[in-house]
């Protein structure tokens, strides 16, 4: 890929719908199915994917002309991982219960495919501004993905929302909650989303 | 001479004609069912009439209802939906919240069976899946047991416990002493007056379909009897009782009705040999060492997956090939 000739607003729809994360590349599906029980948990991790991301974009985009190629994976690594520790820190200094219970994926965020592609992809050939742009929208568009998993998850699997329970003593779908659980929802859910796009419904196509 | 004017037309197996139908079959697998539908309503009563009822239904109804969203034709007389459904009804429990079948249906039919592409493309057994996923979801519900009423009006459920789940928890001893004997345990299981899931209990109803089955042609015998060959083996290898193991639980539901589906298992002879094998094996390995008391399901939903693999590995030989000699010296 060359420099970008998609307008900001394209690429964040790009990140949104035409090349999401999860439903459309299918990388990163390891933390769509390891924290999307809950919906809050989703949600948060979204949230730091989408600033690491946002924040990986920018640095590698400021150094693009600096980086010897054949040492770019590495550096690459380096800024990830340098991010990664400030998302890390941030959250167990703010959002101590959620970290307690997902530490270790806010971590694992260094071992992403998608923010390593993104990287290698598009900030490493792209001015600053674009590069920020895609990285808000891939990481909007990995939000948006595991908010619509949890949501579904915690809905079916536990009966309840951001931890409000809801049902009126019907027992909840076990299953759902369950790793096995995850690999339906995501599964489920990108044939849905292949589906409206192939019938031209509202999901909107790209090129 | 041009592409089209060959006259040759080259297409894959099987080449023998019939007037066996897809149709034709699944409605013969459901008659052979019919006498542990029968045993089922007669140990039962009318509580397993309806669960059983409400099953086909929900099966029935989500056919039709995703191949009209997916725009296909809706093929529900076929009888494969009203098969799914019958199975998947002999593996509930007698005593059970009506959404548990319903969920389950859609389950067996949406998931795995209509977005792997339909009938003849799911990987898993569907009635199988089906009841995995709502066993797994509704663990108490699923495993409430409900005793024989013999009667088609009691409504009145006594819950008691499968006979392998008291042999795992308390062991064959006790068993035998609960049913006084173990020639009465035998007859008991081998009639069907044990608590169980709906259609599993009466080995001889069972039995009496997979025969005819057998003899009609439907099926062969090779994955049933390496099935439960391996099943007695294992038994008596690690010290238990082989008949006991045998009639008790879903093995024979399993073997015969199960095991052997045409889309889910291997096709050569050879591979369905191996296949029951290592479903019997498994469903030996889960009964004595697993956390659930039974494991024909799990066996056989294992087994669905090598089943390409082993009719990969095993292909038969082709008529009139030569087999290559290999060289001594590799």
């Amino acid at each position: 890929m060359s420099a970008t000739t998609m307008t900001n607003w394209q690429l964040i729809k790009n990140g949104i719908f035409a090349e999401n994360t999860i439903f459309k590349l299918a990388i990163s599906l390891c933390p769509s199915i390891a924290v999307t029980s809950g919906l809050k948990n989703g949600v948060l991790m979204g949230v730091a994917v989408l600033f690491v991301q946002t924040m990986v974009n920018i640095t590698i985009a400021l150094m693009r002309n600096v980086i010897n190629s054949k040492i770019r994976i590495p550096v690459f690594m380096l800024v990830i991982s340098g991010w990664v520790s400030v998302a890390d820190m941030g959250m167990a200094a703010y959002a101590r219960d959620v970290y307690r219970s997902m530490g270790l994926y806010i971590q694992l965020i260094v071992a992403f495919a998608s923010i390593l592609a993104r990287a290698e992809l598009f900030a490493s050939k792209n001015k600053v501004t674009p590069s920020m742009f895609d990285g808000i929208g891939m990481g909007l568009g990995f939000l948006v993905a595991l908010t619509i998993i949890s949501f579904f998850r915690e809905l079916i699997g536990k009966g309840s929302l951001w931890g409000v329970s809801l049902t009126g003593g019907v027992k909840p779908l076990l299953i759902m909650i369950m790793p096995t659980g995850g690999f339906f929802a995501v599964g489920i859910l990108m044939a849905f989303f292949n589906w409206m796009e192939q019938r031209g419904g509202k999901a909107p196509a790209h090129h | 001479m041009s592409e089209d004017q060959h006259k040759l037309i080259v297409s894959v197996s099987p080449h023998v004609r019939s007037d066996e139908s897809v149709q034709r079959i699944m409605w013969m697998v459901s008659l052979a069912l019919m006498p542990a539908f029968a045993a089922s309503i007669y140990y039962f009563g009318i509580q397993a009439l309806i669960v059983q009822l409400v099953t086909i239904a929900a099966c029935v109804g989500f056919e039709a209802a995703t191949q009209k969203i997916v725009g296909k034709p809706v093929t529900i007389t076929d009888g494969s939906a009203v098969l799914t459904g019958l199975l998947l009804g002999f593996n509930l429990p007698a005593n059970i919240p009506l959404y548990i079948p319903v969920t389950g249906s859609l389950v067996a039919i949406t998931i795995t069976k209509h977005l792997f592409g339909g009938l003849g493309y799911n990987i898993f057994n569907p009635a199988l899946i089906g009841r995995a996923f709502v066993l797994i979801s509704w663990p108490k519900a699923m495993t409430t047991w409900m005793e024989p009423v013999k009667s088609i009006a009691s409504m009145d459920a006594v819950s008691a416990a499968t006979p392998l789940n008291i042999a795992k928890m308390e062991g064959m001893g006790k068993l035998v002493e609960q049913f006084g004997g173990t020639s009465a345990l035998y007859s008991n299981l081998f009639f069907g007056s044990v608590s169980g899931s709906l259609g599993e209990t009466s080995a001889l109803a069972i039995l009496l379909g997979g025969i005819f089955l057998l003899v009609r042609g439907y099926i062969t015998w090779h994955i049933p009897v390496s099935f439960i060959g391996t099943v007695a083996l294992v038994a008596a290898v690690t010290g238990g009782d082989p008949v006991f193991h045998l009639l008790a639980g879903g093995l024979m539901l399993g073997a015969f009705f199960m095991a052997t589906d045409y889309v889910t298992g291997p096709s050569t002879r050879k591979a369905q040999l191996v296949f029951g094998a290592g479903c019997g094996l498994l469903t030996m390995l889960i009964r004595l060492k697993g956390g659930y008391p039974e494991g024909v399901m799990f066996a056989i939903l294992i087994m669905n997956c090598f089943a390409p693999l082993l009719d990969r590995g095993m292909r038969s030989k082709t008529f009139g090939a030569v087999v290559k000699k290999k060289e001594a010296a590799a």
